[in-house]
Protein backbone atom coordinates (compact mmCIF):
# COMPACT_ATOMS: atom_id res chain seq x y z
CA UNK A 1 0.00 0.00 0.00
CA UNK A 2 2.69 2.17 1.02
CA UNK A 3 4.88 1.30 -2.09
CA UNK A 4 2.42 2.72 -3.96
CA UNK A 5 1.48 5.35 -2.62
CA UNK A 6 5.15 6.13 -2.91
CA UNK A 7 5.60 5.67 -6.55
CA UNK A 8 2.39 7.61 -7.61
CA UNK A 9 4.23 10.64 -5.69
CA UNK A 10 7.12 10.10 -7.48
CA UNK A 11 5.27 10.26 -11.00
CA UNK A 12 3.69 13.26 -10.46
CA UNK A 13 6.82 14.96 -9.01
CA UNK A 14 8.31 14.56 -11.93
CA UNK A 15 5.46 15.22 -13.94
CA UNK A 16 5.08 18.47 -11.97
CA UNK A 17 8.82 19.47 -12.81
CA UNK A 18 8.43 18.28 -16.09
CA UNK A 19 5.31 20.52 -17.46
CA UNK A 20 7.37 23.66 -15.81
CA UNK A 21 9.53 23.43 -18.61
CA UNK A 22 7.47 25.32 -21.27
CA UNK A 23 9.47 23.63 -24.28
CA UNK A 24 8.99 20.14 -23.50
CA UNK A 25 5.29 20.42 -22.41
CA UNK A 26 5.06 22.27 -26.01
CA UNK A 27 6.89 19.25 -27.38
CA UNK A 28 4.63 16.90 -25.93
CA UNK A 29 1.42 18.67 -27.06
CA UNK A 30 2.96 18.46 -30.37
CA UNK A 31 3.70 15.02 -30.34
CA UNK A 32 0.10 13.72 -28.87
CA UNK A 33 -1.08 15.54 -31.88
CA UNK A 34 1.19 13.66 -34.07
CA UNK A 35 0.00 10.79 -32.96
CA UNK A 36 -3.39 10.82 -32.74
CA UNK A 37 -3.10 12.26 -36.71
CA UNK A 38 -1.05 8.72 -36.93
CA UNK A 39 -3.44 7.06 -34.98
CA UNK A 40 -6.83 8.46 -37.52
CA UNK A 41 -4.18 8.59 -40.64
CA UNK A 42 -7.47 5.80 -42.27
CA UNK A 43 -9.62 8.74 -41.78
CA UNK A 44 -8.24 11.53 -42.98
CA UNK A 45 -7.44 10.01 -46.04
CA UNK A 46 -7.45 6.77 -47.49
CA UNK A 47 -4.37 5.01 -48.38
CA UNK A 48 -5.23 3.38 -51.99
CA UNK A 49 -7.20 5.98 -53.49
CA UNK A 50 -5.37 9.11 -51.69
CA UNK A 51 -1.52 8.24 -50.53
CA UNK A 52 -0.90 4.95 -53.42
CA UNK A 53 -2.96 5.74 -56.64
CA UNK A 54 -1.33 8.19 -59.21
CA UNK A 55 -3.28 10.71 -60.15
CA UNK A 56 -1.36 11.94 -63.30
CA UNK A 57 -3.35 15.65 -64.44
CA UNK A 58 -3.00 16.29 -60.90
CA UNK A 59 0.89 16.40 -60.70
CA UNK A 60 2.80 18.88 -58.90
CA UNK A 61 -0.06 21.46 -57.58
CA UNK A 62 0.97 23.92 -55.66
CA UNK A 63 -0.80 23.83 -51.83
CA UNK A 64 -4.43 25.17 -51.90
CA UNK A 65 -7.37 25.00 -50.11
CA UNK A 66 -7.87 21.60 -51.87
CA UNK A 67 -4.43 20.32 -51.35
CA UNK A 68 -2.97 21.77 -47.99
CA UNK A 69 0.58 21.13 -48.66
CA UNK A 70 0.26 20.69 -52.98
CA UNK A 71 0.52 17.74 -54.57
CA UNK A 72 3.64 15.38 -55.91
CA UNK A 73 4.97 14.63 -59.19
CA UNK A 74 2.32 11.45 -59.36
CA UNK A 75 -0.53 13.71 -58.15
CA UNK A 76 -0.98 12.27 -55.30
CA UNK A 77 -1.81 14.89 -52.05
CA UNK A 78 1.28 15.49 -49.88
CA UNK A 79 -0.70 16.05 -46.63
CA UNK A 80 -2.23 12.60 -47.32
CA UNK A 81 1.31 11.08 -47.53
CA UNK A 82 2.52 12.92 -44.57
CA UNK A 83 -0.38 12.04 -42.17
CA UNK A 84 0.50 8.52 -43.50
CA UNK A 85 4.12 9.14 -43.43
CA UNK A 86 3.68 10.03 -39.55
CA UNK A 87 2.32 6.38 -38.49
CA UNK A 88 5.54 4.26 -40.52
CA UNK A 89 7.89 7.04 -38.84
CA UNK A 90 6.70 6.58 -35.30
CA UNK A 91 6.05 3.00 -35.63
CA UNK A 92 9.65 2.49 -37.29
CA UNK A 93 11.10 4.82 -34.35
CA UNK A 94 9.20 2.52 -31.08
CA UNK A 95 9.67 -0.35 -32.37
CA UNK A 96 13.69 -0.41 -33.09
CA UNK A 97 14.56 1.43 -30.15
CA UNK A 98 12.28 -1.22 -28.30
CA UNK A 99 14.71 -3.95 -30.07
CA UNK A 100 17.42 -1.43 -29.31
CA UNK A 101 16.51 -1.39 -25.94
CA UNK A 102 15.24 -5.39 -25.24
CA UNK A 103 18.47 -6.48 -26.52
CA UNK A 104 21.08 -3.83 -25.99
CA UNK A 105 19.66 -3.50 -22.11
CA UNK A 106 19.18 -7.11 -21.31
CA UNK A 107 22.91 -7.49 -22.34
CA UNK A 108 23.74 -4.79 -20.67
CA UNK A 109 22.13 -5.66 -17.52
CA UNK A 110 23.53 -9.13 -17.76
CA UNK A 111 27.16 -7.80 -17.95
CA UNK A 112 26.78 -5.51 -15.06
CA UNK A 113 25.20 -8.17 -12.73
CA UNK A 114 26.99 -11.13 -13.37
CA UNK A 115 30.49 -9.31 -13.87
CA UNK A 116 34.06 -10.91 -14.69
CA UNK A 117 34.31 -13.03 -18.07
CA UNK A 118 30.76 -12.67 -19.30
CA UNK A 119 31.05 -8.87 -18.39
CA UNK A 120 33.94 -8.66 -20.13
CA UNK A 121 32.95 -10.72 -23.70
CA UNK A 122 29.76 -9.04 -23.73
CA UNK A 123 31.12 -5.66 -23.33
CA UNK A 124 33.98 -5.87 -25.45
CA UNK A 125 31.30 -7.57 -28.21
CA UNK A 126 29.57 -3.97 -27.96
CA UNK A 127 32.95 -1.87 -28.21
CA UNK A 128 32.88 -3.37 -31.62
CA UNK A 129 29.49 -2.74 -32.13
CA UNK A 130 30.75 0.86 -31.12
CA UNK A 131 33.58 1.09 -33.76
CA UNK A 132 31.54 0.98 -36.45
CA UNK A 133 29.58 4.24 -37.27
CA UNK A 134 25.65 3.66 -36.05
CA UNK A 135 24.53 4.82 -39.24
CA UNK A 136 27.27 2.97 -41.34
CA UNK A 137 26.33 -0.30 -39.75
CA UNK A 138 22.80 0.18 -40.12
CA UNK A 139 23.38 0.27 -43.94
CA UNK A 140 25.22 -3.08 -44.23
CA UNK A 141 22.29 -4.89 -42.46
CA UNK A 142 19.78 -3.73 -44.28
CA UNK A 143 22.07 -4.20 -47.31
CA UNK A 144 22.62 -7.88 -46.37
CA UNK A 145 18.57 -8.59 -45.55
CA UNK A 146 16.87 -6.14 -48.07
CA UNK A 147 15.12 -3.43 -47.54
CA UNK A 148 11.84 -4.27 -45.85
CA UNK A 149 10.53 -2.15 -42.80
CA UNK A 150 10.90 -5.36 -40.33
CA UNK A 151 14.45 -5.50 -41.56
CA UNK A 152 15.29 -1.70 -41.46
CA UNK A 153 13.63 -1.70 -37.66
CA UNK A 154 16.38 -4.53 -36.93
CA UNK A 155 19.12 -2.62 -38.81
CA UNK A 156 18.36 1.04 -37.00
CA UNK A 157 17.64 -1.18 -33.49
CA UNK A 158 20.70 -3.42 -33.50
CA UNK A 159 23.12 -0.51 -34.57
CA UNK A 160 21.87 1.53 -31.71
CA UNK A 161 22.10 -1.12 -29.24
CA UNK A 162 25.41 -0.96 -27.88
CA UNK A 163 24.08 2.61 -25.80
CA UNK A 164 21.41 0.80 -24.19
CA UNK A 165 23.80 -1.75 -23.13
CA UNK A 166 25.88 0.77 -21.84
CA UNK A 167 23.39 2.71 -19.50
CA UNK A 168 22.17 -0.83 -18.30
CA UNK A 169 25.21 -1.97 -17.34
CA UNK A 170 26.13 1.60 -15.52
CA UNK A 171 22.80 1.44 -13.74
CA UNK A 172 23.24 -1.73 -12.58
CA UNK A 173 26.49 -1.45 -11.31
CA UNK A 174 25.46 1.28 -9.36
CA UNK A 175 22.52 -0.43 -7.42
CA UNK A 176 23.74 -3.92 -6.96
CA UNK A 177 25.53 -3.78 -3.85
CA UNK A 178 22.97 -1.77 -2.69
CA UNK A 179 21.50 -2.85 0.74
CA UNK A 180 17.57 -3.49 -0.65
CA UNK A 181 19.58 -6.01 -3.49
CA UNK A 182 21.69 -7.19 -0.50
CA UNK A 183 18.22 -7.96 1.63
CA UNK A 184 16.43 -9.38 -1.01
CA UNK A 185 19.06 -11.91 -2.07
CA UNK A 186 19.34 -12.50 1.53
CA UNK A 187 15.35 -13.66 1.65
CA UNK A 188 16.32 -16.05 -1.44
CA UNK A 189 15.09 -14.02 -4.10
CA UNK A 190 16.58 -15.49 -7.63
CA UNK A 191 18.81 -13.60 -9.99
CA UNK A 192 16.10 -13.33 -12.61
CA UNK A 193 13.88 -11.85 -9.64
CA UNK A 194 16.47 -9.54 -9.02
CA UNK A 195 17.00 -7.98 -11.62
CA UNK A 196 13.81 -7.75 -13.03
CA UNK A 197 12.11 -6.61 -9.74
CA UNK A 198 15.02 -4.47 -8.38
CA UNK A 199 17.64 -3.06 -10.91
CA UNK A 200 15.70 -2.39 -14.11
CA UNK A 201 13.38 -0.45 -12.43
CA UNK A 202 15.84 1.64 -10.54
CA UNK A 203 18.07 2.18 -13.83
CA UNK A 204 14.85 3.37 -15.51
CA UNK A 205 15.78 7.34 -15.46
CA UNK A 206 18.49 7.03 -17.79
CA UNK A 207 16.71 5.21 -20.49
CA UNK A 208 13.65 6.65 -20.32
CA UNK A 209 15.78 9.59 -21.83
CA UNK A 210 17.90 7.93 -23.82
CA UNK A 211 14.99 5.99 -25.59
CA UNK A 212 12.64 9.67 -26.23
CA UNK A 213 16.23 10.57 -28.16
CA UNK A 214 16.68 7.19 -29.71
CA UNK A 215 13.37 7.39 -31.13
CA UNK A 216 14.61 10.59 -32.81
CA UNK A 217 17.87 9.22 -33.63
CA UNK A 218 15.68 6.15 -35.23
CA UNK A 219 13.55 8.14 -37.51
CA UNK A 220 15.96 10.31 -38.71
CA UNK A 221 18.17 7.03 -39.64
CA UNK A 222 15.06 5.42 -41.02
CA UNK A 223 14.57 8.39 -43.31
CA UNK A 224 18.13 9.08 -44.19
CA UNK A 225 18.33 5.30 -45.31
CA UNK A 226 14.95 5.49 -47.27
CA UNK A 227 16.69 8.80 -49.09
CA UNK A 228 19.39 7.05 -50.42
CA UNK A 229 17.02 4.44 -51.45
CA UNK A 230 17.91 1.64 -48.72
CA UNK A 231 15.22 1.63 -46.87
CA UNK A 232 11.19 2.10 -46.90
CA UNK A 233 10.03 1.63 -51.07
CA UNK A 234 8.25 4.13 -52.83
CA UNK A 235 5.18 4.28 -53.49
CA UNK A 236 5.54 3.89 -49.99
CA UNK A 237 4.68 7.57 -48.08
CA UNK A 238 7.75 7.17 -45.95
CA UNK A 239 8.93 11.22 -45.81
CA UNK A 240 12.59 10.36 -46.49
CA UNK A 241 11.57 8.62 -50.11
CA UNK A 242 9.06 11.37 -50.50
CA UNK A 243 12.40 13.65 -50.49
CA UNK A 244 14.38 11.39 -52.44
CA UNK A 245 11.44 10.83 -55.24
CA UNK A 246 11.02 14.67 -54.98
CA UNK A 247 14.17 16.08 -55.31
CA UNK A 248 14.65 15.77 -59.46
CA UNK A 249 11.30 18.52 -59.31
CA UNK A 250 12.12 20.31 -56.76
CA UNK A 251 13.53 23.07 -58.66
CA UNK A 252 10.53 24.39 -60.28
CA UNK A 253 8.33 22.90 -57.75
CA UNK A 254 10.23 23.29 -53.83
CA UNK A 255 7.16 22.22 -52.36
CA UNK A 256 7.43 18.90 -53.00
CA UNK A 257 10.48 19.07 -50.38
CA UNK A 258 9.58 21.27 -48.29
CA UNK A 259 6.73 19.24 -46.36
CA UNK A 260 8.63 15.88 -45.88
CA UNK A 261 11.21 17.76 -44.80
CA UNK A 262 9.37 19.91 -42.32
CA UNK A 263 7.64 16.76 -40.56
CA UNK A 264 11.15 14.93 -40.36
CA UNK A 265 12.67 18.18 -38.23
CA UNK A 266 9.77 19.11 -36.52
CA UNK A 267 9.53 15.19 -35.60
CA UNK A 268 13.20 15.33 -34.16
CA UNK A 269 12.71 18.99 -32.90
CA UNK A 270 10.00 17.88 -30.77
CA UNK A 271 11.17 14.39 -29.40
CA UNK A 272 14.80 16.17 -28.54
CA UNK A 273 12.45 19.03 -26.33
CA UNK A 274 10.57 16.09 -24.64
CA UNK A 275 13.87 14.20 -24.34
CA UNK A 276 15.77 17.49 -22.39
CA UNK A 277 12.42 18.17 -20.50
CA UNK A 278 12.30 14.72 -19.33
CA UNK A 279 16.55 14.56 -18.16
CA UNK A 280 15.74 17.37 -16.41
CA UNK A 281 12.45 16.31 -14.75
CA UNK A 282 14.11 12.60 -13.68
CA UNK A 283 16.88 14.06 -12.28
CA UNK A 284 16.74 17.22 -10.21
CA UNK A 285 20.49 16.89 -9.09
CA UNK A 286 21.18 18.11 -12.73
CA UNK A 287 20.21 21.99 -13.10
CA UNK B 1 53.47 9.78 -24.46
CA UNK B 2 54.79 7.57 -27.30
CA UNK B 3 53.79 4.75 -24.96
CA UNK B 4 50.48 5.83 -24.79
CA UNK B 5 49.85 6.42 -28.33
CA UNK B 6 51.83 2.98 -29.57
CA UNK B 7 49.75 1.25 -26.90
CA UNK B 8 46.39 2.81 -27.90
CA UNK B 9 47.39 1.51 -31.94
CA UNK B 10 47.66 -1.77 -31.30
CA UNK B 11 44.85 -1.94 -29.21
CA UNK B 12 43.00 -1.12 -32.36
CA UNK B 13 44.04 -4.47 -33.80
CA UNK B 14 41.39 -6.64 -31.86
CA UNK B 15 38.55 -3.83 -32.69
CA UNK B 16 39.25 -4.29 -36.70
CA UNK B 17 39.33 -7.45 -36.61
CA UNK B 18 36.15 -7.86 -34.26
CA UNK B 19 34.48 -5.55 -36.89
CA UNK B 20 36.03 -6.94 -39.93
CA UNK B 21 34.22 -10.43 -38.26
CA UNK B 22 31.00 -8.51 -37.23
CA UNK B 23 30.39 -6.88 -41.43
CA UNK B 24 31.75 -9.91 -42.39
CA UNK B 25 29.05 -12.36 -40.95
CA UNK B 26 26.54 -10.00 -41.81
CA UNK B 27 27.25 -9.50 -45.37
CA UNK B 28 27.40 -13.35 -45.83
CA UNK B 29 23.65 -12.88 -45.68
CA UNK B 30 23.42 -10.80 -49.09
CA UNK B 31 21.00 -12.55 -50.90
CA UNK B 32 22.49 -12.89 -54.79
CA UNK B 33 25.24 -15.20 -56.04
CA UNK B 34 28.57 -13.64 -56.73
CA UNK B 35 29.45 -15.55 -59.62
CA UNK B 36 26.51 -14.61 -61.43
CA UNK B 37 26.97 -11.29 -60.55
CA UNK B 38 30.65 -11.59 -61.84
CA UNK B 39 29.79 -13.48 -64.57
CA UNK B 40 26.20 -12.92 -65.99
CA UNK B 41 24.00 -15.18 -66.49
CA UNK B 42 25.09 -17.11 -69.22
CA UNK B 43 28.10 -18.68 -67.83
CA UNK B 44 29.00 -21.86 -68.63
CA UNK B 45 29.16 -24.45 -65.29
CA UNK B 46 33.24 -24.56 -65.90
CA UNK B 47 33.59 -21.39 -65.45
CA UNK B 48 31.36 -21.21 -62.67
CA UNK B 49 33.06 -23.88 -61.06
CA UNK B 50 36.35 -22.41 -61.71
CA UNK B 51 35.84 -19.20 -60.64
CA UNK B 52 34.15 -20.25 -57.37
CA UNK B 53 37.59 -21.84 -55.98
CA UNK B 54 39.20 -18.91 -57.29
CA UNK B 55 37.45 -17.27 -54.60
CA UNK B 56 37.52 -19.12 -52.20
CA UNK B 57 33.75 -19.30 -52.43
CA UNK B 58 33.20 -23.04 -51.67
CA UNK B 59 34.97 -23.12 -48.49
CA UNK B 60 33.13 -22.74 -45.15
CA UNK B 61 32.84 -19.15 -43.72
CA UNK B 62 35.25 -19.07 -41.24
CA UNK B 63 37.72 -20.32 -43.79
CA UNK B 64 36.85 -17.09 -46.25
CA UNK B 65 36.63 -14.75 -43.09
CA UNK B 66 40.70 -15.88 -42.28
CA UNK B 67 41.37 -15.50 -45.60
CA UNK B 68 40.30 -12.05 -45.91
CA UNK B 69 42.24 -11.49 -42.62
CA UNK B 70 45.43 -12.09 -43.84
CA UNK B 71 44.77 -10.23 -46.80
CA UNK B 72 43.73 -7.58 -44.77
CA UNK B 73 46.58 -7.28 -42.81
CA UNK B 74 48.37 -7.15 -46.02
CA UNK B 75 46.61 -4.02 -47.51
CA UNK B 76 44.54 -6.40 -49.67
CA UNK B 77 40.89 -5.85 -49.48
CA UNK B 78 39.91 -8.38 -52.69
CA UNK B 79 38.55 -7.53 -55.96
CA UNK B 80 35.40 -5.48 -56.98
CA UNK B 81 32.84 -7.94 -58.38
CA UNK B 82 31.67 -5.61 -60.95
CA UNK B 83 35.13 -3.84 -61.82
CA UNK B 84 37.43 -6.20 -61.28
CA UNK B 85 39.52 -3.63 -60.16
CA UNK B 86 41.38 -4.20 -56.73
CA UNK B 87 38.73 -2.19 -53.76
CA UNK B 88 41.92 -0.57 -51.83
CA UNK B 89 42.75 1.06 -54.88
CA UNK B 90 39.05 2.77 -55.79
CA UNK B 91 39.12 3.81 -51.95
CA UNK B 92 42.23 5.24 -52.31
CA UNK B 93 40.89 7.06 -54.77
CA UNK B 94 37.26 8.40 -53.26
CA UNK B 95 38.70 8.54 -49.70
CA UNK B 96 40.50 12.05 -50.38
CA UNK B 97 36.73 13.50 -51.20
CA UNK B 98 35.73 11.92 -48.21
CA UNK B 99 38.58 13.43 -45.70
CA UNK B 100 38.32 16.51 -46.87
CA UNK B 101 34.27 17.09 -46.92
CA UNK B 102 34.39 16.34 -43.15
CA UNK B 103 37.76 18.44 -42.54
CA UNK B 104 36.00 21.74 -44.03
CA UNK B 105 32.57 20.53 -42.07
CA UNK B 106 34.21 20.35 -39.05
CA UNK B 107 36.16 23.51 -39.51
CA UNK B 108 32.93 25.58 -40.47
CA UNK B 109 31.13 23.78 -37.74
CA UNK B 110 34.23 25.20 -35.04
CA UNK B 111 34.31 28.38 -36.56
CA UNK B 112 30.72 29.09 -36.25
CA UNK B 113 29.41 27.22 -33.12
CA UNK B 114 32.88 28.37 -30.55
CA UNK B 115 31.88 31.90 -30.72
CA UNK B 116 28.44 31.32 -30.57
CA UNK B 117 28.18 29.39 -27.60
CA UNK B 118 31.18 31.36 -25.87
CA UNK B 119 29.13 34.55 -26.41
CA UNK B 120 25.59 33.16 -25.56
CA UNK B 121 27.43 31.98 -21.97
CA UNK B 122 28.77 35.47 -21.77
CA UNK B 123 25.36 36.83 -22.44
CA UNK B 124 23.31 34.63 -20.91
CA UNK B 125 19.55 35.00 -21.31
CA UNK B 126 20.01 38.22 -23.51
CA UNK B 127 18.08 38.39 -26.81
CA UNK B 128 21.15 37.25 -28.42
CA UNK B 129 21.84 33.95 -26.39
CA UNK B 130 18.08 33.13 -26.46
CA UNK B 131 17.85 33.84 -30.26
CA UNK B 132 20.98 31.45 -31.08
CA UNK B 133 19.38 28.77 -28.67
CA UNK B 134 16.69 28.67 -30.96
CA UNK B 135 18.46 28.56 -34.09
CA UNK B 136 20.58 25.58 -32.87
CA UNK B 137 17.84 23.99 -30.76
CA UNK B 138 16.23 23.95 -34.75
CA UNK B 139 19.99 22.82 -36.00
CA UNK B 140 20.42 20.13 -33.93
CA UNK B 141 17.18 18.67 -35.86
CA UNK B 142 17.22 19.63 -39.01
CA UNK B 143 17.99 16.16 -41.19
CA UNK B 144 21.23 16.80 -43.56
CA UNK B 145 19.75 15.44 -46.79
CA UNK B 146 17.38 18.07 -46.57
CA UNK B 147 19.18 20.82 -45.18
CA UNK B 148 21.42 20.23 -48.39
CA UNK B 149 18.50 20.10 -50.94
CA UNK B 150 17.49 23.49 -49.61
CA UNK B 151 20.95 25.02 -49.52
CA UNK B 152 21.08 23.83 -53.24
CA UNK B 153 17.95 24.91 -54.26
CA UNK B 154 18.50 28.55 -52.74
CA UNK B 155 22.51 29.23 -53.44
CA UNK B 156 22.74 27.15 -56.84
CA UNK B 157 19.34 26.36 -58.79
CA UNK B 158 18.09 29.76 -57.93
CA UNK B 159 20.74 32.79 -56.79
CA UNK B 160 23.25 30.18 -59.12
CA UNK B 161 26.23 31.44 -57.10
CA UNK B 162 27.93 28.34 -56.37
CA UNK B 163 27.83 24.90 -57.80
CA UNK B 164 24.89 22.26 -57.16
CA UNK B 165 26.80 18.94 -57.38
CA UNK B 166 30.84 17.68 -58.45
CA UNK B 167 33.91 18.46 -56.70
CA UNK B 168 37.03 20.02 -57.72
CA UNK B 169 37.10 24.23 -56.71
CA UNK B 170 36.91 25.32 -52.96
CA UNK B 171 33.42 26.55 -53.95
CA UNK B 172 32.33 23.27 -54.58
CA UNK B 173 32.50 22.23 -50.65
CA UNK B 174 31.02 25.44 -49.73
CA UNK B 175 27.87 24.08 -49.68
CA UNK B 176 28.20 20.18 -48.65
CA UNK B 177 30.38 21.17 -45.77
CA UNK B 178 27.58 23.55 -44.53
CA UNK B 179 25.77 20.85 -44.83
CA UNK B 180 27.23 17.90 -43.05
CA UNK B 181 28.56 20.83 -40.53
CA UNK B 182 25.29 22.29 -39.60
CA UNK B 183 24.12 19.93 -36.88
CA UNK B 184 27.31 19.40 -35.85
CA UNK B 185 27.67 23.09 -35.24
CA UNK B 186 24.57 23.33 -33.20
CA UNK B 187 25.31 20.70 -31.04
CA UNK B 188 29.06 22.20 -30.48
CA UNK B 189 27.10 25.47 -29.61
CA UNK B 190 25.28 24.60 -27.49
CA UNK B 191 27.62 22.02 -25.85
CA UNK B 192 30.09 25.42 -25.23
CA UNK B 193 27.35 27.51 -23.69
CA UNK B 194 26.59 24.69 -21.02
CA UNK B 195 30.00 24.06 -20.36
CA UNK B 196 31.19 28.03 -20.51
CA UNK B 197 28.17 28.79 -17.86
CA UNK B 198 29.53 26.66 -15.42
CA UNK B 199 33.05 27.78 -15.87
CA UNK B 200 32.58 31.21 -15.23
CA UNK B 201 30.82 30.78 -12.28
CA UNK B 202 33.76 29.11 -10.89
CA UNK B 203 35.83 30.77 -7.97
CA UNK B 204 39.18 31.07 -9.77
CA UNK B 205 37.45 33.15 -12.50
CA UNK B 206 36.83 35.66 -9.90
CA UNK B 207 39.41 35.36 -8.09
CA UNK B 208 41.49 36.30 -11.78
CA UNK B 209 39.11 39.19 -12.18
CA UNK B 210 39.70 40.64 -8.64
CA UNK B 211 43.24 40.09 -9.77
CA UNK B 212 42.68 42.81 -12.34
CA UNK B 213 43.26 40.58 -15.53
CA UNK B 214 41.89 41.42 -18.65
CA UNK B 215 38.23 39.94 -19.43
CA UNK B 216 39.63 38.60 -23.00
CA UNK B 217 42.46 36.83 -21.14
CA UNK B 218 39.99 35.23 -18.33
CA UNK B 219 37.28 34.58 -21.45
CA UNK B 220 40.79 32.67 -23.73
CA UNK B 221 42.87 31.60 -20.42
CA UNK B 222 40.97 30.80 -17.70
CA UNK B 223 37.42 30.43 -18.66
CA UNK B 224 37.30 28.64 -22.65
CA UNK B 225 40.29 26.57 -21.98
CA UNK B 226 38.86 24.36 -18.98
CA UNK B 227 35.53 24.79 -20.67
CA UNK B 228 36.69 22.74 -24.31
CA UNK B 229 37.06 19.23 -22.16
CA UNK B 230 32.91 18.82 -22.15
CA UNK B 231 34.05 20.34 -26.14
CA UNK B 232 36.41 18.28 -27.27
CA UNK B 233 34.44 14.71 -25.74
CA UNK B 234 31.11 16.21 -27.88
CA UNK B 235 32.93 16.87 -31.37
CA UNK B 236 34.67 13.30 -30.68
CA UNK B 237 30.96 11.92 -29.97
CA UNK B 238 29.75 13.75 -33.76
CA UNK B 239 32.52 11.97 -35.38
CA UNK B 240 30.97 8.67 -36.04
CA UNK B 241 27.17 10.78 -37.15
CA UNK B 242 29.45 12.82 -39.03
CA UNK B 243 31.19 10.03 -41.17
CA UNK B 244 27.59 8.18 -41.74
CA UNK B 245 26.31 12.31 -42.64
CA UNK B 246 29.01 12.34 -45.43
CA UNK B 247 27.70 9.27 -47.13
CA UNK B 248 24.39 11.08 -47.46
CA UNK B 249 26.17 14.66 -47.97
CA UNK B 250 28.16 12.83 -50.20
CA UNK B 251 24.27 11.61 -52.02
CA UNK B 252 22.90 15.07 -52.17
CA UNK B 253 26.03 16.64 -53.89
CA UNK B 254 27.69 14.02 -56.23
CA UNK B 255 30.76 13.91 -54.55
CA UNK B 256 32.46 10.89 -55.80
CA UNK B 257 33.40 10.04 -52.03
CA UNK B 258 33.35 6.58 -50.27
CA UNK B 259 29.88 6.96 -49.26
CA UNK B 260 29.01 6.83 -52.80
CA UNK B 261 30.99 4.19 -53.74
CA UNK B 262 29.50 1.87 -50.44
CA UNK B 263 25.92 2.85 -51.49
CA UNK B 264 26.24 2.05 -55.05
CA UNK B 265 28.27 -1.17 -54.56
CA UNK B 266 25.41 -2.03 -52.08
CA UNK B 267 23.25 -1.57 -55.10
CA UNK B 268 25.31 -3.94 -57.30
CA UNK B 269 25.75 -6.51 -54.24
CA UNK B 270 29.15 -6.06 -54.82
CA UNK B 271 30.32 -7.54 -51.43
CA UNK B 272 33.86 -6.96 -51.34
CA UNK B 273 33.53 -3.12 -51.81
CA UNK B 274 30.83 -3.22 -49.65
CA UNK B 275 32.65 -4.26 -47.11
CA UNK B 276 36.45 -2.68 -48.17
CA UNK B 277 34.59 0.74 -47.50
CA UNK B 278 33.13 -0.16 -44.03
CA UNK B 279 36.17 -1.14 -42.48
CA UNK B 280 38.23 1.92 -44.25
CA UNK B 281 35.47 4.49 -42.54
CA UNK B 282 35.65 2.39 -39.30
CA UNK B 283 39.56 2.31 -39.64
CA UNK B 284 38.98 6.28 -39.85
CA UNK B 285 36.62 6.56 -37.01
CA UNK B 286 39.23 4.81 -34.86
CA UNK B 287 41.91 6.77 -35.70
CA UNK B 288 39.97 10.29 -35.25
CA UNK B 289 38.53 8.94 -31.51
CA UNK B 290 42.50 8.17 -31.06
CA UNK B 291 43.01 12.17 -32.24
CA UNK B 292 40.43 13.22 -30.14
CA UNK B 293 42.25 11.19 -27.10
CA UNK B 294 45.37 12.59 -27.57
CA UNK B 295 43.60 16.37 -27.93
CA UNK B 296 42.61 15.98 -24.01
CA UNK B 297 46.55 15.59 -23.06
CA UNK B 298 47.06 18.60 -25.37
CA UNK B 299 44.26 20.91 -23.19
CA UNK B 300 44.82 19.19 -19.58
CA UNK B 301 48.11 18.54 -18.39
CA UNK B 302 46.27 16.14 -15.25
CA UNK B 303 45.31 13.74 -18.46
CA UNK B 304 48.60 13.84 -19.79
CA UNK B 305 50.08 13.09 -16.58
CA UNK B 306 47.81 9.86 -16.71
CA UNK B 307 48.64 9.27 -19.57
CA UNK B 308 51.77 6.57 -19.38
Amino acid sequence: MESTYKKKSQIADVWSRFKRNKMALAGLIVLVVMIILAIFADVIADFETEVIRQNIPNRLQTPCAQHWFGTDEFGRDIFARIVHGTRISLQVGVISVGIALIVGGFLGAIAGFYGGAIDNVIMRIMDVFLAVPGMLLAIAIVAALGSSMTNLMVAVGISSMPSYARILRASVLSVKDMEFVEASRAIGAKNMTIIMSHIIPNSLAPVIVQSTLGVAGAILATAALSFIGLGIQPPNPEWGAMLSSGRAFMRDHPHVVLFPGLSIMLTILVLNMIGDGLRDALDPRLK
Amino acid sequence: MAKYIIKRILMLIPVIIGVAFLVFSILSFTPGDPIRIILGEEATPEAIEQLTMELGLDQPLVVQFFRYLVRLAQGDLGRSYITNRPVFGEIMNALPHTIELTIWSVAIGLVIAIPVGVISALKQYSLLDNISMVITLIGAAIPNFWFGLLLMLLFSLTLGLLPSSGVGTPLHMILPALTLGTTNAAIIARMTRSSMLEVIRQDYIRTAKSKGVGRGKIIRKHAFRNASIPIVTVIGLQFGGLLGGAVLTETVFSIPGLGILMVNAIRQMDTPMVLGSIIVFTILFCIINLIVDLLYAFLDPRIKAAYK
